[in-house]
C-alpha cells in the first residue's frame, strides 16, 4: 500500500481542528479562564501601577500555565472514552506522529488564542512597552512546550480516578522551568538587559520537548489501551 | 496460502490468568468463532490478536512471521471493531468514516465511502451529525469501516450488539462476501450468524483459579 504519512498527519490535524470548531465553546472557555485569572490577580493585588507592572509577566505566565493545564484533559480523554484510541493505535501512521499532530492542533486551539489575547492583558497590567514583543516571543516559544509536556500527563492519567487533580500534580511541576525562563525573558527586556539567553533556553526546551514528549505520550497511551 | 495463528498464548490481566496455552489458526477464507461465557476472555483475545495487548507468553504469527516484527505492516492488515464505536458526536456520519478511511492511507476513494455507507444503509444519513444516531446506527457506522477499506483480517467483538435483524443479515452477508474473497474473520458473538466454521471455545483454556495469596490487584 502506498505510504502517505504526511497526508494522514494532515488529516489528523484537520479532524482535531474541525472538532475544536464544532465544540467552539471549549476554546472560548480556556481564553475566558485566562482572562478571569488575570483579572482576579488585578483585583486581588490592587490598582497600584508600580506593583502590577513589576509582576505582570509572572501573572500572565501563571495564568497561561493554569489555562493550558485545564485544557489538557480534552487532548486524549475523549478518544480514550469513545474507543477511538484503539483505532488510532491500529492506524497506519505511527502513534508518536498522531500524538504530535494532536498536540499541534491542541496548541493551535488553546495556546495560540492565549498568545493573541496576551498583549491586551499586558496592557491591563501596565507592563512596560519594551516587554510586549519579548512576551509574545516567549509565549510563542513557551506555550507549545506546555502543550507537549502536558500531553505526557494527559496520557498518563487516562483511566485514573480524580484525574483533574492528579493531572495538575503531575504536570504543573514540569511547567516550572518554562515559566522561569518565560518570566525572566520579559523581566530582562523591561530592565534593559538582553533577553536573548532566556529566550534561547525556551527554544531549547521546545526542541527537546518536541523530540521526547510525543514518544513518551505514545508509550503512555499504549499502556492505557492495555 | 495466508494464515494467521496463535500458539501457546497466555494472557495475564491484573495478576489473574485469563487463558493459557491457547492455540488458534485462521486460514484464508475462514471464520473463527470465539465462544465462551462472559468473562472468559473473548474480548481480551481479540485485542491480543489486534496487537493492542501483548501476550504474556506465546506468539501470534502471520504466515509464520511474528506480528510484532513489523507492526506497521500487520496493522494495515487488520480491521478491529470493538465494543465502543469510536464515533465523534461533533462530526457528521460521512466525516466520521472518512477520517478512519484516511487513517488507513486510502485517500482517493470518495466512492468507497459512499458504497460502504450504502451497504450498511446509512447513505441517507451521511450529512447528519453523529450525535443524533441511535445505538444501532452507531454500530452500523462503525461496521461500515469494514467495507470502506480492505483489510484481510477482521476482528469483530460482539458486532451484533444493538443491531436489528435486518442489520444482522447485512453483517453476515458482508462477512460471507469477505470470506469468499479470501478474507479471514475472528468473531466473538452470542448470535447465530449461520456461518458454519471453526469454533474456539475459550472456556477450555480459561483458568478460573483465584489470584495467588497475598496478591493485591489494587
Amino acid at each position: 500500500m502506498p505510504g502517505k504519512p504526511l497526508q494522514v498527519f494532515i488529516s489528523v490535524i484537520r479532524r482535531e481542528l474541525l472538532l475544536a470548531i464544532r465544540h467552539g465553546a471549549d476554546s472560548c472557555m480556556i481564553v475566558s479562564f485566562f482572562l478571569i485569572v488575570v483579572i482576579l490577580f488585578l483585583l486581588g493585588v490592587g490598582p497600584e501601577p508600580g506593583i502590577l507592572s513589576r509582576i505582570s509577566a509572572g501573572i500572565i505566565w501563571v495564568s497561561a500555565l493554569l489555562s493550558v493545564m485545564l485544557s489538557m484533559d480534552r487532548l486524549f480523554q475523549p478518544d480514550y472514552e469513545d474507543g477511538s484510541l484503539d483505532l488510532l493505535i491500529l492506524s497506519s501512521l505511527p502513534l508518536e506522529l498522531i500524538v504530535l499532530a494532536k498536540i499541534f492542533s491542541h496548541w493551535l486551539t488553546t495556546g495560540f488564542p492565549l498568545i493573541i489575547i496576551s498583549p491586551l492583558l499586558a496592557l491591563f497590567l501596565n507592563m512596560g512597552t519594551p516587554g510586549y514583543s519579548t512576551l509574545l516571543i516567549a509565549l510563542v516559544l513557551g506555550t507549545p512546550t506546555l502543550s507537549l509536556v502536558g500531553a505526557i500527563g494527559a496520557a498518563l492519567i487516562l483511566g485514573a480516578r480524580r484525574s483533574g487533580v492528579l493531572l495538575s500534580v503531575l504536570i504543573l511541576p514540569l511547567f516550572i522551568p518554562i515559566m522561569i525562563f518565560g518570566v525572566s525573558a520579559v523581566d530582562a527586556a523591561l530592565t534593559n538587559v538582553s533577553s536573548k539567553p532566556p529566550l534561547l533556553m525556551l527554544g531549547a526546551l521546545l526542541l527537546t520537548a518536541l523530540v521526547l514528549c510525543p514518544w513518551a505520550s505514545a508509550a503512555a497511551l499504549r499502556q492505557a489501551a492495555e | 496460502m495466508t494464515s494467521f495463528s496463535g500458539k501457546k498464548l497466555t494472557c495475564v490481566r491484573s495478576g489473574r490468568i485469563v487463558f493459557t496455552s491457547l492455540n488458534f489458526m485462521i486460514s484464508q477464507g475462514e471464520v473463527l468463532y470465539l465462544k465462551g461465557p462472559n468473562g472468559s476472555g473473548k474480548s481480551t483475545l481479540l485485542r491480543l490478536m489486534a496487537g493492542i495487548l501483548r501476550p504474556s507468553n506465546g506468539a501470534l504469527t502471520w504466515n509464520n512471521n511474528d506480528i510484532h516484527d513489523d507492526e506497521g505492516l500487520f496493522r494495515s492488515r487488520v480491521h478491529y471493531v470493538g465494543h465502543q464505536d469510536a464515533i465523534k458526536a461533533g462530526l457528521t456520519v460521512e466525516e466520521n468514516i472518512r477520517f478512519w478511511v484516511e487513517m488507513n492511507y486510502c485517500m482517493k476513494e470518495k466512492y468507497s465511502i459512499q458504497t460502504a455507507l450504502k451497504v450498511f444503509s446509512l447513505d441517507n444519513l451521511s450529512t447528519l451529525p453523529a450525535r443524533f444516531l441511535s445505538a444501532g446506527q452507531r454500530k452500523r457506522l462503525n461496521l461500515a469501516r469494514l467495507s470502506a477499506t480492505y483489510a484481510p483480517l477482521w476482528l469483530l467483538d460482539e458486532p451484533t450488539n444493538s443491531l436489528d435483524s435486518d442489520s444482522v443479515r447485512i453483517l453476515s452477508r458482508a462477512i460471507s462476501d469477505h470470506q469468499q474473497n479470501g478474507g479471514m474473520v475472528a468473531i466473538a458473538t452470542h448470535e447465530d450468524l449461520d456461518l458454519k466454521d471453526n469454533v474456539l471455545n475459550l472456556s477450555e483454556f480459561t483458568n478460573l483459579r483465584a489470584p495467588p495469596q497475598g496478591y493485591n490487584a489494587w
